[in-house]
């Protein structure tokens, strides 16, 4: 099968049903003023050259495509990881935040405001803020405030205010509100830089632009390495940045499968989990319309997953595309899978995995078991674990209780 | 009876209609209803009903505790309609604020059809604009009901004329750049954004009220809006008045005295 993606979005940001922009009409005029702006900054050559220039000289692109070979064993297939983990603060999250802060400082706005759940989109933000001299304030919900207290510390050092939200479940959902309300009051002056393929139009298509880099990456060393196309592309999906911005150049090779692992919590039967295409059904959050997880009169349901990077109800409108039009795949994978997914890339590879990445891993290996031992699976390893490493030594008892608290 | 003659009612008084706001099931269910009930007794001549919902994009701290404590006793969408029903019954016209999601899981025109049996008059939309709101437009003309979309100090003449074009009932004018909740000076391009919207709608042939809401909270304030808009909206300043109390009772006692300054403000205003 085919699809098209020039098509989509359309003219006013939706993949077939989803996306669009149900935002509040205050920020209408921005959300104009910011498609107008990416429209023609990436057409402006003088743009796309000191974008290009960063991602190469300050964010360390490209990033190497790994072969894996211990862990292969295990997924019984060749995986490859695409190392975003080696980026500029650890992640994927670089790639896009260092294209909308220069499209802030070319909108002549001199702050930018962020959400974060795990912390590397605001400590990717801070990071590129500080570069450009632009004023940055972080919303964090303060549940993942406490769970990631090393990156709030790194991101007051890098001279961000970071805000603990304290309001409904207090996470990344909550981080989101708050962020919205800061903008729909700052417009004026403040860019909201978005950090995955979620939120009003433009905020799926632009930030899926800024990170498609990661799949032509990997197609063209995929290509080099092994003489042909991966047989399938893994990553984990939260919000999806990763994982459409590694799908996205290999969506028209028909060969080429593409998965989607969400966190499956404690599984998703038991209600505790964050398993949106999975156990979701069609709403409206944040300003698109996407799979959402919510009750029957549609409130919003609280979440779970050992990873606060994906532990978020909604999902980026273009997944929800790719699901419906079967492009793309979506399962899930339990806390207790991603850490031994998790454990396993330390012991074999020598890596230690963002836990979102190691939803991703333990998606290899079930892909790999599928596809059998002449099958080339990319995962995107879209971040690297420091961050992680309070929980991970929590959950394998590494630590004596109480420890580091 | 319906927002337009209410709205014409205080016009022919010579003074702003005031539109009360308060969210279903808080304080309680019987709560709201009481409190709703004495604001129309005190003076309020449109109510608007919030449907509580776990992310209010738009709402400062006072509504979003309020909505809060509703949603953890445990309101669901049937009871807004009961709200709506019980209010509605003292003869005020009764809309319902509500962001777009719970409308859209609920089914547009199913939200219209029990909206509309309850005795509801349409809906304020905070985060739906016309370009999204194709099934509601529908749904709403099948069913008669206002359709109240914002304006904003941002907004563009052109989005304004979009906007206004799609309204029925009345337009809410968003004083300022912000979420809601009372404010001890308004912004000063208020006055401006009331006249522009009313120069576009008069520019169309249309009629339609312009009410403007966010950051009124008194007497004072509810004067110098009326001296521009039809209509003054006041939300936060209710819940406050309801969160601070120590019971329901005096709850109810500072919500009516506050809809007699405010009452007492619209009146003044021109």
């Amino acid at each position: 099968m085919t699809i098209d993606t020039s098509a989509v979005p359309d003219e006013t940001g939706h993949f077939g049903p989803f996306g669009g922009r149900f935002a509040p009409e205050a920020l209408m005029a921005a959300l104009d003023e910011l498609t107008r702006e990416f429209e023609t900054a990436k057409r402006d050559p003088g743009f796309v050259a000191e974008l290009d220039g960063l991602l190469a000289g300050y964010a360390g692109r490209p990033s190497l495509l790994t072969e894996a070979r211990r862990f292969s064993e295990h997924a019984g297939a060749r995986v490859l990881l695409k190392r975003e983990d080696l980026n500029h603060t650890g992640s994927h999250k670089i790639n896009n935040v260092l294209g909308q802060a220069l499209l802030t400082r070319r909108m002549g706005k001199s702050r930018v405001i962020a959400e974060t759940g795990a912390g590397q989109h605001g400590v990717a933000t801070a990071t590129a803020a500080a570069l450009l001299g632009l004023e940055c304030t972080v919303y964090m919900g303060e549940v993942d405030t406490e769970r990631q207290a090393l990156n709030v510390a790194r991101m007051r050092m890098l001279g961000a205010e970071v805000v603990p939200v304290r309001t409904g479940s207090r996470t990344l959902k909550d981080a989101c509100n708050e962020a919205f309300r800061d903008w729909v009051a700052s417009v004026g002056h403040t860019h909201y830089c978005i950090g995955s393929v979620m939120g009003p139009h433009p905020f799926p298509m632009m930030v899926r632009d800024f990170q498609r880099i990661i799949g032509e990456e990997a197609r063209r060393q995929c290509l080099e390495l092994t003489g042909a196309l991966p047989d399938a592309v893994v990553a984990c999906v939260g919000g999806g940045s990763n994982a459409i911005g590694a799908f996205h150049a290999f969506v028209p090779d028909e060969s080429v499968r593409l998965y989607g692992f969400e966190a499956g919590g404690d599984g998703v039967d038991t209600g505790r989990h964050a398993a949106t295409l999975v156990g979701g059904s069609l709403g409206v959050i944040h300003g698109m319309r996407t799979y959402l997880l919510q009750d029957d009169d549609g409130q919003t349901q609280e979440t779970h997953s050992i990873s606060a990077g994906l532990d978020y109800p909604g999902v980026g409108p273009e997944h929800s595309w790719l699901r419906d039009s079967g492009r793309a795949e979506y399962r899930e994978i339990t806390d207790a899978e991603a850490m031994e997914a998790f454990a396993l890339l330390c012991r074999t590879e020598g890596i230690i995995p963002a836990i979102e990445s190691a939803h991703a891993l333990a998606g290899a290996l079930k892909v790999g078991a599928e596809l059998g031992p002449d099958a080339t699976v990319v995962v995107c390893l879209s971040g690297r674990g420091d961050k992680d490493m309070h929980t991970a030594a929590g959950f394998f008892g590494l630590v004596p209780e109480g420890a580091g608290e | 009876m319906s927002v337009r003659s209410a709205y014409d009612k205080a016009r022919a008084e010579d003074r702003a209609a005031l539109v009360g706001y308060l969210p279903a099931g808080f304080p309680t269910f019987d709560g709201a209803v009481e409190a709703a009930k004495a604001m129309v007794d005190a003076g309020c001549d449109v109510i608007e009903i919030g449907l509580p919902y776990t992310d209010p994009m738009m709402d400062g701290p006072t509504i979003q505790d309020a909505v809060h404590q509703a949603l953890v006793g445990g309101v669901r969408v049937a009871d807004v309609f009961r709200t709506v029903e019980a209010v509605a019954a003292t003869g005020a016209p009764t809309l319902v604020m509500t962001y777009w999601n719970p409308v859209d899981h609920y089914g547009v025109d199913a939200f219209a059809r029990d909206l509309a049996s309850a005795g509801g008059t349409g809906l304020i939309t905070p985060d739906l604009t016309p370009e999204e709101g194709g099934a509601w437009l529908e749904a709403s003309d099948g069913h008669g009901l206002d359709r109240v979309f914002l304006v904003a100090l941002s907004s563009t003449d052109e989005r304004i004329e979009t906007i206004t074009g799609a309204c029925r009932g009345f337009v809410y004018a968003a004083s300022l750049m912000g979420v809601t909740g009372a404010r001890n000076a308004l912004d000063t391009g208020a006055p401006r954004l009331v006249e522009r919207t009313r120069e576009i709608i008069a520019r169309s042939g249309a009629e339609l009220p312009v009410g403007l809401g966010l950051g009124v909270g008194n007497g004072a304030q509810a004067a110098e809006v009326a001296g521009f808009a039809d209509g003054v909206i006041v939300g936060s300043a209710y819940i406050r008045r309801l969160l601070d109390a120590p019971d329901l009772a005096s709850g109810v006692a500072g919500v009516r005295a506050l809809t007699e300054e405010l009452a007492a403000g619209v009146r003044k205003g021109r």
